[in-house]
């Protein structure tokens, strides 16, 4: 199995920051992205494996960026965030091909076991 | 100039006054009113206005269909009378021509012509010869004893001399009976004149008034130039009595007159003037009698306007009420329907805000979050941290508290655009139980005794199982809440009708006033002390969402009932 390498995309830098120190501390490759189209470039050029993509962004929202992930390679699972908590986002994730959906502020233990199942779904669609 | 300025002042107020709607608990009775006198003017003037035009122009019409045979027939009896008369001035003539001085004034043939006479033509009474100079009557056949009187210091004998012939006015005679005297003077070549005079019965004239064939109330009467009565009238008087009415006795023409006699009736009167006497035949008849046919019509007439001006009013009534009610009803209806959108618009504004306040809150909440987790993390990888557990103490304390926050935003958003509706069939009385059982440790801690009244009967609904949860959770909730120790929750279903299900939720508490009861249902209105104010519109807002509808009586110091009204099938 490969290393699982996570990219963390969302405009609040603090937010981002801290979560992927948390998961660096829980041994995972952490990439950090403030928008959409650094993101899209992470993707080219690093191949994340699962995505944690914010849907409300300046610029390219999530659900966009999602759009052009799943383009580049549809084997990437991106789990959606919103603070929003809008469920009507989330349907409209998953329509397009997010793995999942959560809702801020996030518990971090359910974080992990979407990311590892993420990660499985990742691996098992090689 | 400065009044008539006024009162049109006045008039168009009172007419803007018609027409004004005020805003008043009673202005659908003064609209009501207004457009009943506004209909039935518009209707009734026009109606008025025709019937009175036509009741003249008939009126005139009939007049005149009634008074030109009255002209006729008096034209007619004239025509016959003067016929007569001059009949008899003729016959006297033709004797003085046909008979020499002498043979008239041999008695036997003055006698024998005399019968001639009254048998062959009807009136003559007597037959006289009068020497035109002494005026002495030479000789006389007839019922009296005349032969040998004097007549030279008579009227008439000078007018007779004077005209060649004469016709008098009715007078009495010796037998005191009416009569009239025609003479005919007669001139011989030898300059000697004598007068043939006669007596006519006056019956005749009767005779002719009787040939009229006139009605019980009507009368025919003949004047001579001075109003004197020539034969007797039914209503006026007698012969040679003075004729009351005022009776023009001169002239040409047939003249029709209206007047009253002295009991107050009204009377149509025809007249004409006979050339030759200065007679004036005069018919009366009665104006009752003579316009009875417009009698019958006037009255029919007015029955069809009385009636219908009846009808009018009583379809302008029917019609303004029930037109009035349908404005009503469209406006309680535009009411009612302004107030839901109100209701809605409140509810769709606080749960944009909602939404606002909990995407905002949400961000710095989740940075929050993380920097504590971090903490936490930090502190649970290193087991040698310095006062650890007290550090762990604190970001627990944090996280509780983002937790808590994270829920008060979730409700908050639950609230702004509620979860989707998941469409099942339900066993309501099951779901009710379900729900009492949460409920149970509580209300035995409260001792509140909660009686049901299901009905074994009540069909299943198709709705959404959680929102209803969430609806009865909510209302007992609330009913608990609002009765002490000890109080009684009666909760009953039933069905409503074919579609509809009701389930009431009747407390004894504490009540609320009609004021509360308004306000119930509106965003963050509360009684509680550390109430939201959310419980019950988001109660209304599922409730709506399903199809149902929701309605509360409560009286204060007696308690609530919540009624809960539930479509078979929800609409939604």
């Amino acid at each position: 199995m490969e290393e699982l390498n996570v990219l963390l995309v969302d405009d609040e830098q603090e937010f981002v920051t801290t979560l992927a120190e948390r998961l660096e501390i829980r041994n995972m490759n952490v990439s950090v992205a403030m928008d959409g189209e650094t993101a899209l470039g992470i993707v080219e050029t690093e191949s994340p494996k699962v995505i944690v993509l914010d849907v409300m962004m300046p610029g390219l929202n999530g659900l966009d960026v999602l759009e052009r992930i799943k383009a580049i390679d549809p084997k990437i699972q991106v789990i959606l965030l919103s603070g929003h908590g809008s469920t009507k986002d989330g349907i409209k994730g998953l329509k397009l091909g997010a793995f999942d959906f959560l809702i801020k502020p996030i518990d971090i233990d359910e974080l992990i076991i979407k990311l590892n199942e993420g990660w499985k779904k990742y691996c098992e669609s090689q | 100039m400065k009044i008539k300025f006024m009162e049109m002042l006045t008039l168009k107020k009172i007419i803007q006054r018609l027409f004004e709607i005020d805003s008043s608990g009673s202005r659908y009775d003064h609209f009501r009113r207004n457009i009943r006198i506004i209909i039935i003017v518009l209707t009734l003037i026009p109606l008025t206005v025709m019937a009175l035009i036509n009741y003249h122009q008939y009126l005139k019409s009939l007049k005149h269909e009634i008074i030109t045979p009255e002209k006729v027939l008096v034209n007619k009896a004239r025509h016959s009378i003067e016929f007569f008369l001059k009949e008899r001035l003729s016959l006297l003539k033709s004797i003085s021509h046909m008979y020499a001085y002498e043979e008239l004034a041999d008695l036997k043939r003055l006698n024998r012509i005399l019968y001639v006479l009254k048998n062959e033509f009807s009136g003559f009474v007597d037959l006289g010869i009068i020497d035109g100079n002494s005026g002495n009557q030479l000789c006389y056949s007839g019922p009296y004893n005349l032969q040998g009187k004097n007549y030279a210091d008579q009227s008439w004998f000078q007018e007779v001399n004077l005209n060649g012939t004469y016709i008098s006015d009715v007078f009495m005679g010796h037998r005191k009976f009416p009569h009239i005297a025609i003479a005919v003077q007669h001139f011989e070549k030898s300059g000697r004149s004598w007068v043939i005079r006669t007596t006519i019965d006056t019956k005749m004239f009767d005779n002719f008034i009787a040939a009229l064939q006139l009605g019980e109330k009507d009368d025919a009467f003949i004047l001579n130039q001075k109003g004197i009565f020539q034969t007797s009238s039914r209503m006026f008087g007698d012969v040679l009595e003075k004729c009351p009415l005022n009776i023009q006795t001169t002239g040409y023409a047939t003249y029709v007159l209206e007047t009253q006699d002295k009991y107050g009736n009204d009377l149509i009167i025809a007249y004409t003037h006979f050339s030759y006497p200065e007679y004036t035949l005069v018919i009366v008849k009665s104006h009752a009698v003579a316009l009875r046919t417009w009698f019958a019509l006037k009255s029919e007439l007015f029955w069809v306007f009385l009636i219908g001006s009846l009808l009018i009013v009583i379809v302008v009534f029917q019609l303004t009420n029930v037109m009035v009610n349908r404005i009503k009803e469209a406006d309680q209806n535009r009411e009612l329907a302004f107030r839901e959108l109100e209701h809605h618009r409140k509810l769709s504004s606080i749960g944009r805000l909602a939404a606002g306040v909990a995407h905002e809150i949400n961000n710095p909440m989740a940075i929050i979050n993380e920097k504590a987790g971090l903490m936490k993390d930090l502190i649970a990888f290193q087991p040698d941290f310095k006062n650890q557990e007290k550090f762990m103490a604190q970001i627990m304390g944090i996280l509780k508290s983002v937790k808590r926050c994270r829920d008060i935003t979730h409700r908050l958003l639950g609230f702004a655009k509620r979860m989707d509706v998941q469409i099942e069939t339900i066993l309501l009385n099951e779901l009710i139980e379900e729900v009492l059982s949460f409920l149970e440790r509580e209300a035995l801690y409260k001792n509140i005794s909660i009686q049901l009244n299901l009905s074994e009967t009540l069909p299943k609904i198709d709705s959404d199982r959680g929102q209803l949860q969430q609806v009865f959770l909510n209302i007992i909730n609330n009913a608990m809440a609002a009765i002490d120790e000890g109080g009684t929750i009666i909760i009953k279903t039933q069905e409503e009708n074919d579609d509809t299900v009701l389930v009431s939720i009747q407390d004894n508490g504490c009540g609320m006033s009609e004021e509360t009861c308004r306000k119930i249902f509106e965003p963050f209105f509360t009684q509680k002390q550390d109430g939201t104010g959310l419980g019950l519109p988001i109660t209304y807002g599922i409730i709506k969402r399903l199809g149902g509808n929701i309605e509360v009586k409560s009286k204060i110091n007696e308690g609530s009932t919540f009624y809960i009204y539930l479509p078979l099938k929800s609409t939604n």
